[in-house]
């Protein structure tokens, strides 16, 4: 039986960037264990011969042409910001690196 | 961390090193890679944007299908495999900088792999394997805003999401092994034929100074002859074909010297400084680094039929060696003019020179000696000097005519660089045209005779070397505007 | 005078055709029903008034100058918060929406809008559409308007209790794993998930990208079909859409109607009843079956043996989809922005981490924990890559299955609505009501939900699903029809005439 520990669902939690306090993990550790313990039912049902789905419709090659279509104006593209400075997203100071 | 440096020659007595290179191509495409914004630069922030390149929620992405043209291409020149079927990925992670927290890129099934190009350096031919070259998207662009004038005293960045979306080719080389000494040279020869290719095919600006074209450097070590690889750092973004030598070098050196001194190489990103010409550490790459990566349901598969890989292929230029050799027997270079020629960059320069009329010889010369020692006195690439090839023909066209000599020839340069016009009008403003007028220049002779007679006897007595120390007085004389071959007549016209 | 509000979507276009009404007045009878009803069912979580009434106007002026913009032109509609509506608030039901107003249209808002059909307001929904009961809306529950106590199936509860309490003739839903079906079948109402692909989801937020599907959610089939061609067919936004055109949706439902089944084969999936399946639901299922036989049709059971294991596959495929979709809630372009308590100058990722513990949701939480683990490396390939592979599994049944039978059926849900809040903190339990509405998302197939009657044991609605193979969506409408013309013909008029009249507080 999967097991999930409070300290893996904390690991998801910051890999998720959700905040969870000491009571959520409490009670999210439980009941993740048991959806896995449920779900793990499908190991071994189907062999290596069988190929995944990733796409219920089997459709390939969907390409657009590359032809400039018009864009949202900046009021539009900014009009849900919490916060807007420079006609730019103001956001909270950017830690780290990119990838 | 360690602030010692081993030597660079001492560093191959006891080790050998790896080398991978990553490189990442902005593609000239009229669209982003999903969405039909347009990839265009220095717009207004946040107006090449529209709900798909915004993350907003509900928006769906469409494959750019010149894109894939152009990833096929770039696959091909690299002489790698075509896949007949592959699929766009997410790489999930959270940054403010990309709108949806994932990027779409390929994981597994890259759109090209196993391939390789041939280097060369000194002479000597190093083959570089490519693993693979896949698409991917592009982010946006954050600033950062300091403390002042806030309420909060808080400091936060700005993000325009324009540069999000635009379609990348990431290239990615296998290990490249047994370069030795020359690992920093192979490097660099390698990014500046990627970009010579990707020039030729037309399918990026490919400039490294504007970021369409970044490499990223992989280092390792490994005890000379072990065989086992070492811990590797990623240096991100080097920007000039220099700093990727330069930057090979430094790592070295620095790898070496953490080694030695029995500590580990912390697999991490390091930043490179240009001005200083040194990494700084950067992310440490550890477990909690996951990338989730799995295939993006929002797109269908790719699977370019092979009739058109084959079409393509017939749209690529010619394979750079067989350029190399075919260009080294039109110009009539030696060996060792070729090689240093590619080496220092130039080869499509000259190529440039040469098609806007300039004689071969004389167009290597002006890049290789006068255009090259510029570049390096200010730390930029040869192609980024600030001279075109269109230029350099122009000014070569004015010696040719008579009109400037080789010295005016380089306060001319000196005149393009300030951005004081064309070559003409710069000989025109500086006053630099050669003075052809046979009276003046025959008064200066005789100046020059009457004021060194011993120096006159001698050339009477057969001496023609003597004859130098009256040229170099006329030319004083003229303020360097005079054709030194005329003077030279003219002296041992009246001497004879 | 009539109650424009009974009439269903095809007699509101006759009545419109014949200028016996106007839209404004069809789309003013719907506000004032909205007015009256929806406090206490709660169907709404907004109301536009102002522009539905605006676009019935524009739809009379059609009518008037003979230029209708389509068949159902000013007849008006509901639609579920999970589409983005311009100009108009879309919250999805979760807090970290709040107040969000899209600047664009989602591809089918724009064909309702096209085909003229005045929008009512926005329905209530499941937080992302994560649940079958529509509890875990963080704007609080939709009732049954059957019993206000109960459930009204989710994620689309809204939609259906819409439509179920006259409130809309007509409502569009989402489908990922019976969100349109198993409300339908609570509230005894109509909803069809089309194939994969044949509708657009351009402008849905996605909650799984790769069994999500917009669906009519109406009262009677007629009315499904009507709408289904306003939505259906190909749109160069969405790279999964299908090419392939539309099926005549409507003459198959006419063709349906006639309650002839003659030579239509029907499979019953052996793995789709008996154990967890409630007496009542199973009984009124039998007697679908007895009457379809009756009509003409052959019964053949069938049996999809990697059906039992559909449920655990959706919940791996469907929580690993989702946690990379719901990424982009982060506090930085739109929605919610909550700052981290005791945290002084905090960094953008303390902001996103505070804002998405209190913008989410618990079961969205759940979900997205789930979804992050079975990305993770080192259980890929246990997890989602085989739930991929059993998805696969799921497709060839269904094949093996429409070899032998025309159209599947077998129960929408397990059972009829339960009560509100008996299930909210068990989340397995809630789990069980898709089991039978999955497999159809996991392949791809359309499906419908029809009421069968009431359960004898709670006097609740209970409905029969029918399923068919991909781009044979005329199939699910020409048996569906039929099936509601013989149960009608059973009962002497629709099933919603038994529902109780709503005393509800007005809204």
């Amino acid at each position: 039986m999967p097991e999930i520990t409070r300290d893996e669902v904390a690991h998801l939690a910051m890999l998720a960037r959700i905040d969870l306090d000491d009571a959520e993990l409490d009670h999210l550790a439980p009941q993740l264990s048991v959806i896995l313990d449920s779900v793990a039912s499908i190991e071994g049902v189907a062999g290596d011969d069988v190929p995944p789905t990733s796409h219920p419709m089997p459709l390939t090659n969907v390409f657009r042409d590359d032809v400039v279509v018009p864009c949202l104006t900046a009021e539009e593209a900014l009009s849900g910001a919490p916060e807007v400075e420079q006609q730019r997203f103001a956001v909270p100071r950017i830690l780290g690196d990119e990838q | 961390m360690t602030a010692t440096l081993v030597p660079f020659e001492e560093v191959l007595e006891r080790y050998d090193p790896a080398l991978g290179l990553e490189v990442h191509v902005e593609l000239n495409t009229a669209t982003k890679m999903f969405c039909g914004c347009p990839a265009s630069f220095g717009e207004e922030p946040n107006t090449s944007v529209c709900p798909v390149c915004l993350g907003l929620p509900g928006a769906m992405p469409v494959v750019n299908g010149k894109a894939v043209e152009s990833a096929i291409r770039i696959g091909l020149a690299l002489n790698c495999e075509i896949a007949e079927w592959c699929r766009f990925a997410r790489k999930n992670y959270f940054y403010p900088d990309m709108p949806k927290n994932f990027q779409t890129s390929q994981y597994d099934e890259p759109i090209a792999f196993e391939g390789w190009v041939d280097v060369e350096v000194e002479g000597e031919t190093y083959r570089v394997d490519i693993e693979r070259a896949h698409m991917e998207e592009d982010t946006g662009k954050s600033t950062h805003v300091g403390t002042t004038g806030r309420i909060h005293g808080a400091d936060y960045s700005l993000v325009d999401y324009n540069r999000a979306g635009i379609p990348l080719i990431e290239i990615v080389t296998k290990p490249i092994l047994g370069a030795g000494a020359k690992a920093p040279a192979v490097a660099r020869a390698y990014v500046q034929q990627l970009r010579d290719l990707i020039v030729a095919l037309g399918v990026s600006e490919a400039r490294m100074d504007q970021g369409n074209l970044r490499a990223d450097v992989n280092l390792s070590l490994s005890p000379r002859g072990s065989g086992v690889l070492g811990t590797r750092t990623e240096t991100k973004n080097v920007n000039s074909f220099r700093s990727v030598e330069r930057a090979v070098r430094y790592e070295m050196s620095r790898h070496a010297a953490v080694l030695d001194a029995g500590e580990k190489i912390l697999q991490e990103t390091r930043h490179w400084h240009e001005d200083t010409g040194i990494t700084t550490s950067g992310r440490e790459k550890s477990d909690a680094e996951d990338y989730r990566y799995f295939p993006e349901p929002d797109l269908v598969p790719v699977a370019p039929s092979r009739e058109w890989v084959d079409e393509l292929r017939g749209t690529l230029p010619e394979n750079p060696v067989q350029k190399r050799l075919r260009l080294q027997a039109d110009w009539g270079f030696s060996d060792l003019e070729m090689r240093d020629t590619v080496g220092a960059g130039a080869l499509s320069l000259v190529e440039e020179t040469v098609a806007a009329g300039a004689a071969p010889q004389a167009a290597r010369k002006w890049w290789l000696s006068e255009l090259a020692r510029r570049a390096n006195d200010t730390g930029v690439d040869i192609s980024a000097v600030g001279v075109s090839p269109q230029q350099v023909a122009e000014v070569q066209a004015l010696v040719e005519a008579g009109k400037i000599n080789d010295k005016l020839a380089r306060q001319v340069f000196d005149g393009l660089l300030a951005g004081e016009g064309t070559p003409e009008e710069i000989v025109a403003s500086r006053g630099l045209a050669i003075v052809s007028d046979e009276g003046a220049l025959g008064a200066a002779v005789d100046n020059a005779i009457a004021a060194n007679p011993d120096v006159a006897d001698k050339i009477r007595d057969g001496k023609l070397a003597a004859a130098g120390a009256l040229i170099g007085a006329v030319m004083k004389e003229m303020r360097g505007q005079a054709d030194a071959n005329r003077v030279r007549e003219l002296i041992l016209e009246r001497l004879s | 005078m009539t109650d424009l509000t009974r009439k269903t979507a095809a007699e509101l276009v006759d009545l419109l055709a014949a200028g016996e009404t106007t839209s404004v007045e069809v789309t003013q009878a719907h506000l004032d029903r909205i007015a009256a009803v929806d406090g206490a069912v709660h169907a709404f979580l907004q109301v536009d008034a102002d522009g539905a009434l605006q676009q019935a106007a524009a739809a009379d002026e059609r009518r008037a100058a003979a230029t209708p913009a389509s068949v159902l032109d000013g007849v008006p509609i509901a639609v579920k918060d999970v589409l983005a509506t311009r100009g108009l608030p879309t919250t999805c039901g979760s807090r970290i929406l709040e107040g969000w107003v899209p600047p664009y249209d989602a591809t089918v808002v724009t064909r309702l809008r096209e085909a003229g059909l005045p929008i009512l307001g926005k329905t209530n929904m499941d937080e992302f559409a994560m649940g079958s009961s529509t509890e875990h809306s963080a704007y609080g529950p939709t009732h049954n308007p059957w019993d206000l106590d109960r459930i009204p199936g989710g994620s689309g509860g809204g939609s259906a209790a819409a439509v179920a309490a006259y409130e809309a003739p007509l409502a569009l839903g989402t489908d990922t794993g019976g969100s349109i079906r198993q409300p339908g079948a609570v509230t005894g109402t109509i909803g069809v998930k089309p194939t994969y692909g044949s509708v657009s989801r351009y402008g849905l937020v996605a909650l799984a990208n790769s069994l999500d599907q917009v669906g009519p959610v109406t009262r009677t089939v007629l009315d499904a079909a009507l709408l289904h061609e306003i939505i259906g067919g190909h749109d160069p936004m969405d790279s999964t859409s299908v090419q392939d055109r539309v099926p005549d949706l409507t003459d198959a439902a006419r063709l349906g109607a006639s309650g002839d089944l003659t030579g239509v084969r029907i499979g019953v999936v052996k793995e789709l009843g008996g154990e967890g399946y409630q007496e009542g639901v199973l009984t009124r299922f039998q007697e679908s079956l007895d009457l379809m036989v009756k009509a003409g049709a052959e019964v053949v059971e069938v049996s999809c043996p990697t059906f039992v294991h559909a449920l655990a596959t959706y919940y791996l495929i469907l929580p690993a989809e989702a946690s990379s979709n719901l990424a982009k809630f982060d506090a930085m372009r739109y929605g919610l922005r909550v700052l981290p308590e005791g945290v002084d100058n905090p960094s953008a990722e303390e902001v996103m981490r505070a804002t998405r513990d209190a913008g989410f949701g618990d079961e969205v939480k759940r979900r997205i924990i789930l979804g992050t683990y079975a990305l993770s490396s080192g259980y890929y390939d246990a997890y989602y890559g085989q739930a991929q592979k059993v998805r696969t599994l799921v497709i060839r049944d269904f094949d093996a299955a429409f070899a032998k039978a025309d159209v599947l059926v077998s129960p929408t849900a397990p059972t009829t609505a339960f009560k509100i809040g008996d299930k909210v903190d068990d989340p397995l339990a809630m789990y069980l009501n898709d089991l039978a509405t999955i497999p159809a998302n996991l392949s791809g197939v359309p499906g419908i939900s029809i009421p069968s009657g009431l359960a004898d044991e709670d006097g609740l609605p209970a409905g029969v699903q029918i399923l068919a193979p991909a781009l044979a969506d005329d199939r699910v409408y020409r048996v569906g029809a039929a099936l509601e013309t013989l149960l009608r013909d059973q009962w002497g008029g629709p099933l919603l005439a038994q529902a109780p009249e709503l005393q509800g507080a007005p809204a």
